[in-house]
């Protein structure tokens, strides 16, 4: 968010004409900061930053949870989708001040201990190959679990569909699911 | 001959020859001929009518209103990858809601996902559809409440103001404008209401 007004400075520190705190990135480039609520993966973070940036770079960059990953940029490979107050968002294109407050989780909070039904359905039939998409994938397949018990192939080819794998790994992932939801049944 | 020229003799045709029309069956069935007024009046209501359409056939508005299971995209009108369903509410599959991807502002990147709150197709009971159809039915489908959203013509000016359809006049960068103007689009539209929302055969 560049300040649309020329900054004032006092030490080393640059404000603009309302006394926000404006900071320069790697470009020079001046911009507000601002301090943004996470819920993230069950815990309350604070962090200082511009409010358009992306949910991705926050996650990563600030609270170090790399599980996410960025692969386009552009919301069309879901690589990087995470659960905001439960859905499947991109995070890439998620300004982190649009989800203030929000509860956010990432791979990294599906569980502590691998028991997500995902989880342990991924690891059993070794679904991932190079397995850079696989945080995405999981995190989708996820969020249809949560909302549908036992879907069908066609259920899972929706849900799925904004996932690529340029492995090809589709066959296992949709394995993967249905093994998933009969572990969350209590069936395996 | 300039496009602007070309379109507007494109829609003196279009209003012209059904007003001729309506006047010679309303003549050929022993009613009394139009006056004067009232065919200027419908003259005048089709050819709003007109420039209304040309700004619901633009790709910005035609893309989400299709009669189709999901959205298209581009002004080329291809179809929106990734499987992008409809959904029940016109919000998308179950877990691949539209604001996976669409959030509430345009994405600034090149080819990234434009944006605006509420992004959503018109939803499947009421799909509002106007892909494929001739101006007349396009007429139709507008006033029809049970194709309209359960929308008055009063209630269709409204409609124009929410954000999502203004976006079509900011739809971010790589996507064409609709041929009007809002402020130009919802006159047209107020003018084609107020003289009688008359619609082409």
């Amino acid at each position: 968010m560049p300040p649309a007004f020329p900054a004032k400075t006092n030490g080393n520190k640059e404000y603009d004409c309302t006394g926000l705190v404006l900071v320069r990135d790697g470009t020079n480039r001046r911009f507000h900061m601002a301090q943004t609520s996470l819920v993230i993966n069950g815990e309350t973070k604070s962090v200082d930053i511009d409010p358009t940036t992306p949910l991705l770079w926050v996650l990563r960059e600030q609270l170090g949870l790399t599980g996410t990953k960025f692969g386009c940029g552009l919301a069309l490979c879901g690589a990087c989708t995470v659960h905001v107050d439960g859905n499947a968002v991109r995070s890439c294109v998620t300004r982190v001040g649009a989800v203030a407050g929000k509860h956010i989780t990432t791979v990294e909070g599906l569980s502590r201990d691998r028991s997500h039904p995902v989880q342990r359905a991924w690891l059993q039939l070794q679904v991932p190959q190079c397995g850079y998409c696989q945080s995405g994938q999981m995190m989708s397949a996820a969020a249809l679990l949560a909302v549908n018990a036992n879907p069908s192939d066609s259920d899972i080819d929706d849900a799925m569909a904004g996932n690529l794998c340029r492995c090809g790994t589709y066959a296992r992932i949709r394995k993967g699911v249905h093994l998933a939801a009969e572990l969350a049944r209590g069936q395996k | 001959m300039s496009l602007r020229v070309l379109r507007h003799v494109l829609v003196g045709a279009f209003v012209a020859l059904p007003v001729l029309f309506f006047s010679l069956m309303q003549s050929g069935a022993g009613a009394s001929a139009l006056s004067a007024a009232d065919q200027e009046g419908i003259e005048k209501s089709l050819r709003a009518f007109h420039e209304v359409a040309s700004v619901l056939t633009s790709p910005r508005c035609l893309n989400c209103h299709v009669p189709d299971d999901g959205p298209l995209q581009g002004d080329d009108n291809h179809p929106h990858p990734m499987n992008v369903k409809r959904g029940p509410d016109g919000k998308g599959s179950p877990t691949l809601h539209c604001f996976a991807c669409h959030q509430s502002e345009n994405a600034k990147a090149l080819h990234g996902p434009p944006g605006a709150a509420d992004w959503q197709l018109p939803p499947t009971k009421t799909p509002m559809a106007w892909k494929g159809l001739s101006m007349g039915q396009l007429c139709l489908t507008l006033k029809d409440p049970a194709k309209n959203g359960n929308r008055s013509l009063q209630d269709l000016i409204g409609h124009m103001d929410t954000s999502l359809v203004r976006w079509a006049w900011n739809p971010g960068p790589g996507r064409t404008l609709p041929p009007l103007s809002h402020d130009e689009f919802v006159s047209r539209l107020k003018e084609w209401i107020d003289t009688g929302a008359a619609c082409p055969n």
